[in-house]
């Protein structure tokens, strides 16, 4: 029997209603909520910082070069007389050591990933993804005193001896070396979703281990896969230190691997370093290749994200 | 010849524990006497283990040609090891281990001679859920007969395998479309086709109706009656409707306590399901457990 | 369907010449990794045996002089390490928070789906790129000067979708039920990120910095933009001071023509492995110390 002066009692030694810890919560919460879009502003915040100082100075620079001469010339000689603007030099010097680098990546990458997906106990899988992963993350500098003093010396010199001390083919061997982890990883992961059933129907009509790796599995990732491989390419493309240390100086319209040439990035290190004054239209040349830069590896990418969105394969 | 069933007198089978039983035509004037039939395969004492773990333990049955076996029993009983075992397929899984002897048209399959890629070309499976490779239709039918070095007509074989499986009709026109892109229940028959393709003569079916709707179900359940005339098929079904519409034989397996799956009864499907021997398949068949 | 003598003769598995050639992919995989490791071998053997002579005491107190034998790396270890602390200041909070935004507030639609995107591009921007934004953001605009603080900032920004794409991750391997129950007890959404989820994500969320943060040590490219690559013989007082940093040195070292550089550009590169190697071995302790200290 509870009578009322029971339930007076009973009030007074239950402990207050939190009414105003509530509101603080919320505005804390509110708060927090604030601070949080603030700092998801920097991501965006950096990428307009990009696009506009590219447009800008790029802007500048097309004042007084025309565009066609800088995206048909072949000459690239902004700081001697007489100066020529023609990137394509540059652009050469790029797509021939990112060549190289995917010619050496991208196969070998496939192979080790295919390995690691279908043929690699867990064993062989505990030392290998690691090394993938230190390979990965060695810095960019090493690989390029590795070009200059070791592979060029050791490897390509013995075989061709006409080979200049700064080439394209040492920059491009290391700068594959960097991205062979990314085709590997990438690639493995493409094929491990690829579902089990699909293997084993495979095996059910009598296949062996290699047919069902190549022609079910492969054929199965090949977005994934394919994404890989441009972004290898797009890593290739704006690698600068290996380069800057390893292929040379020196911009040339070539496809011979064995002279010294000069990529995109590393002309931009080259003024960089130099004491080119800041305003001047050399200077500016810098923000114009790099709106090169900039655009073609945007484009790669997003191919990439685009290839994977559409094609990949979608099993009920 | 299998036709799509008529919609209006179309009765969707129902799941009660009470069984039904329904001879389909083609089999009723066939006497199922298993003692004098050739056997497709013969289990003597075969036993299995993943690692540790016993799945099976000393099945010993025949499977005769040109029927249609089912295999029954609660989920968990060895069902799908079992006949994973007759095509070697267990072998894909690392720690499996298998004794005892499985003789397929007189040969141990488990011998060191026997090549497992050559044994699986003549025997087909088609799985539980339709796995169709992300490739064309054409293309996966005719995958089996190009990786097995077929040497005749690709595009005969494909069409006759397509005809069997009753999906002729409806891909004639789109071959080249993703098998991924056809329904369900086509999936399967695609899946089934695939199997065809490399001329096997005996079938396993691994559940094979579980994943489809009734409608395809139906169609499917049609299809087997009639690939038996030509093939041997091994049906493994946790639906038991399903196992006394479509076989002539049924093997009922239980697994104990320890998880190990034991052969509890094994004979003419209509005496299984009408007076089985065992009270075990009697309480099964009734609905009391499974 | 009974297989005549004629159409079995149609059939030619050739199951044996099928085996041999799949043995012989294993072959060629073992080779192909055999490759990469001996390379990435002979890239750490290399560089151990032409730099480890030139290693001492003094190499690492002492300034990079005209004279290679008298050449040092503490300028560019203490510019490494200062860097190294702002892009921890920065980029780490400014990341988590964006990750969280991301994970477990963003409604997801147009405007979740766009950030993702552009934080999955600006991965993907070449790193001399962002040398340019910071040299005319923080150098110029600014007016920070070719400082400690401009380099620190940039390198900062580089490093952020790293933090971003990473912290996100590990908030997503979070399994929802954690949440779920909080909520259920009359939490805001900023206590159960405080107090559960946050807490459950941190040694993904660990692991995750000290990547970005080996990948920020070992940039250079921005910095060449940044820094004068004078000679930085002093060591930084200030954020505004100009600095090196230990990637930079040894380019620095490589870029000279003579053999004694090349050399102790080796011995620099060890000291930066071996500071990598430090840091991802913290990196592992760490995690596996939160890693024991949450169970689900």
């Amino acid at each position: 029997m509870i009578s009322v002066a029971d339930t007076r009692v009973a009030s007074a030694r239950r402990p207050p209603r939190p009414a105003r810890s509530l509101a603080r919560r919320r505005t804390t919460d509110r708060t927090v909520t604030a601070l949080l879009l603030l700092a998801t502003a920097a991501s965006v915040l950096t990428t307009f910082g990009i696009v506009l100082v590219l447009i800008f100075e790029t802007f500048e620079f097309l004042r007084v070069v025309p565009l066609t001469d800088f995206i048909f010339g072949t000459e690239w000689t902004p700081l001697f007389d007489p100066k020529r603007f023609g990137v394509l030099p540059l652009v050469s010097g790029t797509l021939l050591v990112a060549g190289i680098a995917a010619l050496l990546a991208m196969p070998l990458g496939l192979v080790i990933g295919v390995f690691l997906s279908e043929y690699a106990g867990a064993r062989t899988r505990s030392i290998v993804k690691p090394f993938l992963e230190i390979l990965a993350g060695v810095p960019t500098v090493v690989f390029g005193y590795f070009a200059l003093t070791f592979v060029t010396p050791n490897l390509i010199r013995p075989l061709i001896p006409g080979t200049d001390v700064f080439n394209a083919a040492a920059a491009g061997i290391v700068v594959g070396l960097m991205v062979l982890p990314l085709v590997a990883t990438i690639s493995e992961d493409a094929m491990a979703a690829v579902p089990r059933s699909l293997r084993e129907g495979a095996y059910a009509l009598g296949s062996t281990d290699l047919e069902v790796a190549l022609r079910v599995v492969v054929p199965a990732a090949l977005s994934g896969i394919a994404a890989s491989f441009i972004l290898a390419i797009s890593r290739a493309v704006g690698e600068t230190m290996a380069v800057a240390i390893a292929a040379g100086s020196t911009p040339v319209l070539t496809l011979d691997p064995f002279r010294s040439v000069q990529t995109m990035t590393g002309y931009i290190a080259q003024v960089s370093l130099g004491d080119t004054p800041q305003q001047s239209i050399e200077f500016r040349t810098i923000f114009a290749v790099g709106m090169t830069l900039f655009l073609m590896t945007l484009a790669l990418n997003v191919a990439s994200q685009v290839i994977v969105r559409r094609y990949r394969n979608v099993y009920q | 010849m299998v036709t799509a069933p008529e919609v209006s007198g179309f009765v969707p089978p129902t799941h009660t524990p009470m069984v039904a039983l329904r001879v389909p035509e083609p089999l009723a004037d066939r006497e199922p006497a298993p003692e004098t039939l050739e056997h497709a395969f013969e289990l003597h004492g075969l036993s299995a283990w993943y690692g540790t773990s016993q799945a099976l333990r000393n099945i010993s049955f025949d499977i005769p040609k040109h029927r249609v076996t089912a295999v029954i029993g609660p989920s968990g009983c060895g069902k799908s090891t079992l006949i994973r075992c007759l095509n070697r397929m267990n072998d894909l899984i690392p720690g499996f281990r298998a004794e005892g002897h499985v003789t397929y048209h007189g040969e141990d399959i488990f011998a060191a001679t026997t090549d497992a890629v050559l044994l699986r070309r003549h025997i087909g499976m088609v799985f539980q859920k339709p796995n169709p490779f992300p490739k064309s239709v054409f293309d996966n039918v005719a995958f089996g007969p190009r990786i097995n070095g077929y040497a005749g007509d690709l595009r005969a074989l494909v069409e006759e395998s397509l005809r069997r499986a009753a999906l002729w009709d409806e891909v004639k026109d789109k071959l080249s479309a993703s098998g991924l892109a056809l329904s369900g229940g086509q999936q399967q028959r695609l899946c089934i086709a695939r199997a065809l393709a490399v001329e096997p003569d005996v079938l396993l079916m691994d559940e094979p109706c579980s994943a489809l709707d009734p409608i395809a179900t139906y169609r499917i359940e049609e299809l087997i009656t009639d690939l038996a005339h030509d093939y041997s098929i091994v049906i493994v079904t946790h639906n038991m409707q399903q196992a006394s519409r479509v076989s002539d034989l049924t093997a009922f397996l239980l697994a104990g306590e320890e998880r190990t799956g034991e052969l509890v009864e094994f004979g003419p499907t209509r005496d299984l399901f009408t007076t089985p021997k065992d009270q075990r398949t009697e309480a099964y068949i009734t609905g009391r457990f499974g | 369907m009974s297989v005549t003598a004629a159409d079995r003769a149609l059939w030619r598995p050739r199951v044996e010449q099928r085996r041999r050639t799949g043995r012989g992919f294993v072959v060629l995989c073992y080779a192909a990794t055999a490759l990469g490791l001996l390379a990435l071998l002979v890239l750490i053997g290399d560089t151990l045996v032409k730099g480890a002579p030139y290693l001492s005491w003094d190499f690492l107190t002492s300034y990079p002089s005209r004279f290679a034998e008298r050449s040092g790396v503490l300028a560019a270890l203490v510019g490494t390490f200062y860097v190294g602390l702002i892009v921890i200041v920065v980029a780490f909070p400014l990341g988590i928070a964006t990750a969280v935004w991301l994970e477990e507030y963003a409604a997801p639609g147009a405007v979740k789906s766009i950030l993702q995107t552009n934080i999955g591009n600006l991965a993907g921007v070449p790193s001399i790129i962002y040398g340019m934004l910071g040299l005319a953001v923080f150098v110029r605009a600014l007016g920070l000067q070719r400082s400690l603080l401009a380099g620190g900032l940039t390198i900062a920004i580089l490093v952020l979708p790293i933090v971003i794409i990473n912290s996100q991750e590990a908030l997503r391997a979070v399994p929802s039920g954690l949440r779920h129950a909080s909520y259920a007890l009359g939490a805001t959404r900023w206590e159960t990120v405080r107090h559960h989820v946050l807490p459950a994500a941190m040694p993904g969320i660990l692991t995750g910095t000290i990547l970005a943060l080996s990948r920020a040590i070992g940039e250079a490219a921005p910095i060449i933009l940044i820094s004068s690559i004078a000679f930085i013989a002093f060591l930084p007082e200030s954020l505004l001071d100009s600095f090196t940093i230990l990637p930079i040195q040894i380019f620095i070292w490589v870029s000279k023509p003579q053999e004694a550089f090349h050399a102790i550009a080796a011995s620099a590169i060890i000291v930066l492995l071996a500071l990598l190697l430090a840091m991802n071995a913290v990196a592992i302790v760490l995690r596996d110390r939160a890693r024991r200290g949450t169970r689900w």
